[in-house]
């Protein structure tokens, strides 16, 4: 694999770049493999990652219906956080945090990783209280807080609305100054093109068409391009995970449902943080390129439709300029919708099946990207070594039946149904 | 925007109605034992089908019954509604 350097960005400029190598290759499926990835997003390229690089595990297979990085690892806000109360959310994605700051140097790959800060504002002194506690838990787990007063955040925020006569008042906030935001398709584009050089095969434009099962154990997986025999299968599909299950006779606590985003045209720098709205659901940052990056509230129907409706795009600016009069000036440039796998508890599966060599990796809800490469290191071990890892064991599939829920926002089952 | 026709008021727009999920899903019979499993079907696990799913919606902003609506869940286009008390055929 050609290192990607300054110097090697010399020497190809006076080939006018056309002779770089292509960043990963384009396999014809292969008959037998160790474990095959289904779903060539950024978890399950991250997976197919950390099994070649941590567990020397390289006749790997990623098979990917459309093409890699087409789902919602190219849909997201980008938004990359570990602010959760509840241990089994925090460790995790604080650990994720870590591999987020190595990123860029791990897959030799410029990720751009801005660590700028996330601030959720609160709206109400209940709220302030809420938020000191939710802070002081992230503390004792090691996560970066500050509860900020209405002042601070006048200080870093000037352009959110701070007069008096406004329905919700900004009282103050919680910021995480080391959250961000990272190049969304850099991060599929890294994984994919390390895992394809320690030699994962990426199949793209392949689809899973059914299973081989005998006596409880995975045998092989059935696709548009010929049959695979496959001792291990990692399940990474996010919104597409009921379709598969069905094809398991699995029934699984996830229901599909749609999200939108949207960007303005660009502006010129004003907002140099990301922040969420308080008495709400919306959250906004500013890209590279100016445009403000938006986003809220699911459409709030069972839906596999890649696009939403007007009515909930429509309710969540209503609820970013209550925040940031100056967004009602800005011009739509974009708005795209992805599917989103919502568990009923809010709280993703990382786990085994009861089929043996099925492991599965749902239920992220709208908090998958910057979960990807904690996703996609402890999903490695989980397939490697057959066994959960102590990040994710309270991600698991039984807790539904044993009561034994992971619910952050503790609202009880389907805390995402507004 | 979704136009959903209420069997008591008439074709109306989305925004007047709420989402209430899978109408297909049964509550366990009263009084009579209960396993794990099935509650773990009730209360969590669901089929989410891609096409012509069966859910329920309230006309919250309306006439506030509960109704029944068929809905294709990849293209949004809806076939049919019912009264909640309707079984679906």
């Amino acid at each position: 694999m050609q290192k990607y350097s300054v110097f090697n960005l010399i020497k190809n400029a006076f080939s006018n770049h056309e002779n770089w190598d292509l960043a990963w290759k384009d396999p014809t499926p292969k008959k037998e493999y160790d474990v095959v990835i289904i779903g060539g997003g950024g978890h399950g390229l991250a997976t197919a990652y950390y099994l070649a690089k941590e567990h020397n595990i390289t006749n790997v297979a990623i098979i990917e219906k459309g093409w890699i990085g087409g789902g919602n690892v190219g849909r997201n806000t980008t938004i990359i956080r570990s602010n959760y109360m509840h241990d089994d959310n925090a460790l995790f994605s604080e650990f994720g945090m870590d591999l987020w700051r190595r990123m860029s140097q791990d897959l030799n790959y410029n990720v751009m990783f801005s660590p700028r800060g996330i601030i959720n504002l609160a709206h109400s002194d209940a709220q302030m209280n809420v938020y000191a506690r939710r802070g002081n838990s992230m503390r004792l787990n090691g996560i970066d807080a500050v509860l900020l007063n209405r002042e601070q955040v006048k200080e870093i925020i000037p352009m959110a609305d701070f007069s008096e006569n406004v329905r919700f008042p900004i009282f103050g906030g919680l910021m995480q100054p080391s959250a961000g935001t990272a190049r969304h398709d850099a991060v599929a584009w890294g994984y994919a093109r390390q895992a394809d050089s320690m030699g994962v095969d990426i199949i793209q434009n392949c689809e899973v068409t059914g299973f081989e099962v005998t006596g409880g154990k995975i045998k092989g997986v059935r696709t548009s391009r010929g049959d695979i025999k496959v001792k291990k299968i990692g399940l990474c599909v996010a919104g597409s995970t009921n379709i598969l299950a069905e094809k398991l006779n699995m029934r699984l606590p996830i229901e599909t449902h749609l999200l939108q985003a949207c960007v303005s045209e660009p502006v010129k720098p004003v907002l140099d943080r990301v922040v969420t709205f308080g008495a709400g659901h919306f959250y906004i940052s500013q890209s590279d390129k100016g445009e403000m990056v938006m986003g809220g509230d699911l459409d709030g129907y069972n839906s596999y439709a890649q696009r939403g409706n007007l009515p909930t795009l429509q309710h969540v600016l209503t609820e970013g300029i209550a925040m940031m009069p100056f967004l009602s000036k800005l011009k739509m440039l974009r708005t795209w919708g992805g599917i989103m796998d919502m568990s009923m508890d809010g709280s993703p599966i990382i786990d085994k099946t009861h089929i043996e060599g099925l492991y599965l990796n749902c239920g992220w809800c709208y908090g998958g990207f910057k979960a990807t490469p904690a996703s996609g290191w402890t999903f490695a071990h989980t397939i490697a070594q057959d066994r959960v890892h102590e990040l994710n064991a309270g991600y698991n599939l039984n807790r539904f039946n044993t009561g034994h829920l992971l619910d952050e926002k503790g609202l009880g089952t389907k805390t995402w149904i507004s | 925007m979704l136009h959903i026709k209420c069997p008591h008021c008439g074709m109306r727009s989305q925004n007047e109605f709420s989402y209430g999920g899978d109408a297909t899903i049964k509550r366990p019979e009263l009084g009579k034992e209960v396993s794990d499993q099935e509650w773990d079907d009730f209360v969590y696990n669901r089929k989410s089908l891609r096409g012509k799913h069966w859910e329920l919606w309230q006309h919250l902003s309306g006439c506030r019954q509960w109704i029944k609506v068929e809905r294709d869940t990849a293209t949004h286009e809806i076939f049919k509604t019912l009264k909640a008390n309707q079984e679906i055929s």
